[in-house]
C-alpha cells in the first residue's frame, strides 16, 4: 500500500457510508428531539 | 499474533486500499451512543424503588457500581484493548453491556435484586470500561490530521446516549405498566430485556464495520512533517508502562480530574440550583417545569461542547484549549457568584458554557495524550487516566452535597457561593497543573525501530 493512499478511492460502497451514518443519526435524532421540546418551558416563566 | 479468535483479530480488520475512513466514526458511535445510556440510570429508579420496595440509596447502587466499574476496567483492559484491537474490545464491550441487561432482567423476574447489582453494575461496568477506550486509538490512527475533532464525535456519542436513553426508557416503563405509584416488576424486566437485546443489535453495526489502518497509511495530502512543527506535538512512541512513570501523564490526571469535579459542581445540583437562583421569579409550578427544562440544556451543552471545543483544539492545541476550560471556567464561576438572583441570559450563558468545558475535557483529552505520548499505546494509556474520572465522580458530589447540606438553612444564590469558590480554586490548580506541562523527556521515548516493529506486528 503506497503511503499516500488517499482514503476514497473504490472502498466501501457510498450506500454503506450512508447507511452507517443513518443508523446512528436515528436515534440521535429521536432523542435530540425529545430534548428540544422541554426547553420552551425555561422561557415560559 | 494475538492469539484471539481470528473474526476479532486485530489481522482480519486491516483497511484495503480505498477504505473510507468516514466509516469510523459511525462505528464508534454505535459503541458510545449505546454506552452513554449509563446517564439515563435514573429513568429506572423510581420504577425499582417502588416496583421492588427498596430504597434511593440501593436503587442507585447499580449506577455508582457501573462507574467505578468504567474507571477499574477502562485501566485494568486498556492494554489488552490495544493489542487485541478494536473489533475485539467492541465485541467484548457490546456482549458485557447487554448481558448486564439481560442479567439484570431475570434479576427483577426472581426478586433477586442483587443480580441487578451485579449485572448492570458489575459486568456492565466492564462493558462501559472497556467500550468506552475501544474506538479511540483508532480513530486518532485514521485522524492524525484532526484527532480532537474524530475524538470529540465519538465522545460526544457518550453524552448523546442518555439524550436517546432517556425518553425511550420513559416511554418504555410507561407502555409496560411499570410507573406510578404501583409499577408492574415483570414490566421493568421487560424494559431491561428489551433495552439488552436493543442494545445488542445496535452496537453490532460498531464491531462489524471498524477497520484500523495499514500501517504505512496515511490522509491523502497531509504532511506529517507540519505536525512536528508543534512543540507540543510529539511523534516519539511512550509506552504505557512508562507513561504513568512521567510528571506529564500526573498533570494531565489532575486536570482531568479537576475539570470534572468542576462540571459536577453545577451537574450534580442543577435543578435546585435553578430554582434557588430563580426562586421569586415565577409560580412554582413553572419554577419546576423550568428548573427540569435547564437540566436539558445543560445535556446539550455538555455534549456540543465535546465536538465543538474538541475541533477548536485541533486549530489551536490542546494546551490552549484547556487555558481555556480551566481559565475561563474559573472566570464563569466567578461571575455565578457575583450576578445573584435574576440575571437569567448571563445565568444561563455562564453555566451552559461551563458545562460544555466540561464535557470538552473529555474528549479532548485522548488528543492530548497523543500529542505528548504517540499513538503506539494512546488506548491503554487513556484507559489508566480515566481514574481521574472515577476519583472526579466521588470527590464532586461528596464536595456539592457537603456543602450544600452545611447550608440548608441560606436561601438563594448565596446558598452555593462556597461551593462555587471551590470549584474555583479546583479550576485554578488544573489550571497551573496544565501550564506545566512540558514535552515528555527523550529517556522515556520507544527505540524507534522496537515500536514500529511491533505497531506493524500487529497490523
Amino acid at each position: 500500500m503506497s503511503a499516500s493512499t488517499p482514503d476514497r478511492t473504490g472502498g466501501p460502497p457510498v450506500a454503506l457510508v450512508v447507511l452507517a451514518w443513518v443508523w446512528v443519526a436515528a436515534p440521535f435524532l429521536y432523542g435530540l428531539i425529545a430534548l428540544l421540546t422541554k426547553i420552551p418551558a425555561l422561557f415560559s416563566g | 499474533m494475538s492469539g484471539t479468535p481470528g473474526f476479532l483479530s486485530r489481522e482480519r480488520i486491516v483497511a484495503p486500499p480505498g477504505w473510507s475512513r468516514w466509516l469510523v466514526p459511525p462505528a464508534a458511535l454505535s459503541i458510545h451512543l449505546a454506552i452513554g445510556q449509563v446517564y439515563a440510570w435514573s429513568a429506572f429508579k423510581g420504577s425499582l424503588e417502588k416496583g421492588l420496595d427498596i430504597s434511593g440509596v440501593l436503587s442507585a447502587l447499580p449506577f455508582t457500581l457501573g462507574i467505578v466499574m468504567l474507571g477499574i476496567s477502562a485501566a485494568v483492559f486498556g492494554t489488552k484493548v490495544d493489542t487485541n484491537g478494536p473489533r475485539w474490545a467492541m465485541a467484548v464491550a457490546s456482549a458485557c453491556f447487554a448481558t448486564g441487561f439481560l442479567v439484570s432482567a431475570l434479576g427483577i423476574w426472581l426478586g433477586q435484586y442483587w443480580l441487578v447489582v451485579v449485572g448492570y453494575g458489575g459486568i456492565g461496568g466492564i462493558g462501559l470500561g472497556i467500550g468506552y477506550i475501544s474506538p479511540v486509538s483508532t480513530l486518532i490512527k485514521w485522524f492524525p490530521d484532526r484527532p480532537g475533532l474524530a475524538t470529540g464525535i465519538a465522545i460526544m456519542g457518550f453524552g448523546g446516549g442518555a439524550l436517546i436513553a432517556n425518553p425511550w426508557t420513559a416511554s418504555m416503563l410507561s407502555a409496560f405498566g411499570a410507573t406510578g405509584n404501583d409499577p408492574n416488576p415483570n414490566g421493568i424486566a421487560l424494559a431491561f430485556l428489551i433495552h439488552g437485546v436493543v442494545y445488542a443489535v445496535f452496537m453490532t453495526m460498531g464491531w462489524l464495520l471498524i477497520r484500523v489502518p495499514a500501517a504505512d497509511w496515511k490522509p491523502a495530502g497531509w504532511d506529517p512533517a507540519k505536525q512536528k512543527a508543534r512543540a507540543m506535538v510529539s511523534t516519539a512512541s511512550v509506552s504505557a508502562a512508562n507513561a504513568i512513570k512521567t510528571p506529564q501523564f500526573w498533570l494531565l490526571w489532575i486536570v482531568l480530574c479537576f475539570n470534572v469535579t468542576a462540571g459536577i459542581g453545577i451537574l450534580e445540583k442543577a435543578n435546585p440550583i435553578y430554582q434557588d437562583f430563580f426562586r421569586d421569579a415565577s409560580p412554582a409550578q413553572t419554577l419546576a417545569a423550568a428548573a427540569t427544562a435547564f437540566v436539558s440544556i445543560l445535556s446539550l451543552a455538555n455534549m456540543l461542547g465535546r465536538f465543538v471545543w474538541s475541533t477548536v483544539s485541533d486549530l489551536i492545541g490542546r494546551k490552549n484549549i484547556y487555558r481555556l476550560y480551566l481559565g475561563v471556567g474559573a472566570l464563569l464561576y466567578l461571575a455565578l457568584t457575583f450576578i445573584g438572583e435574576g440575571n437569567k441570559a448571563v445565568f444561563l450563558i455562564c453555566t451552559m458554557l461551563i458545562l460544555s468545558f466540561y464535557g470538552a475535557g473529555f474528549s479532548t483529552i485522548p488528543a492530548y495524550l497523543r500529542d505528548l505520548f504517540g499513538t503506539y499505546q494512546v488506548g491503554a494509556i487513556h484507559g489508566r487516566l480515566l481514574t481521574a474520572w472515577s476519583t472526579a465522580g466521588v470527590l464532586g458530589p461528596i464536595i456539592v452535597n457537603a456543602i450544600a447540606d452545611a447550608r440548608s438553612d441560606v436561601a438563594g444564590p448565596s446558598k452555593y457561593t462556597p461551593a462555587f469558590l471551590v470549584m474555583i480554586v479546583l479550576l485554578v490548580l488544573g489550571f497551573v497543573a496544565n501550564e506545566l506541562v512540558r514535552p515528555v523527556a527523550d529517556k522515556w521515548h520507544e527505540p524507534e525501530r522496537a515500536a514500529r516493529s511491533e505497531e506493524e506486528a500487529r497490523t
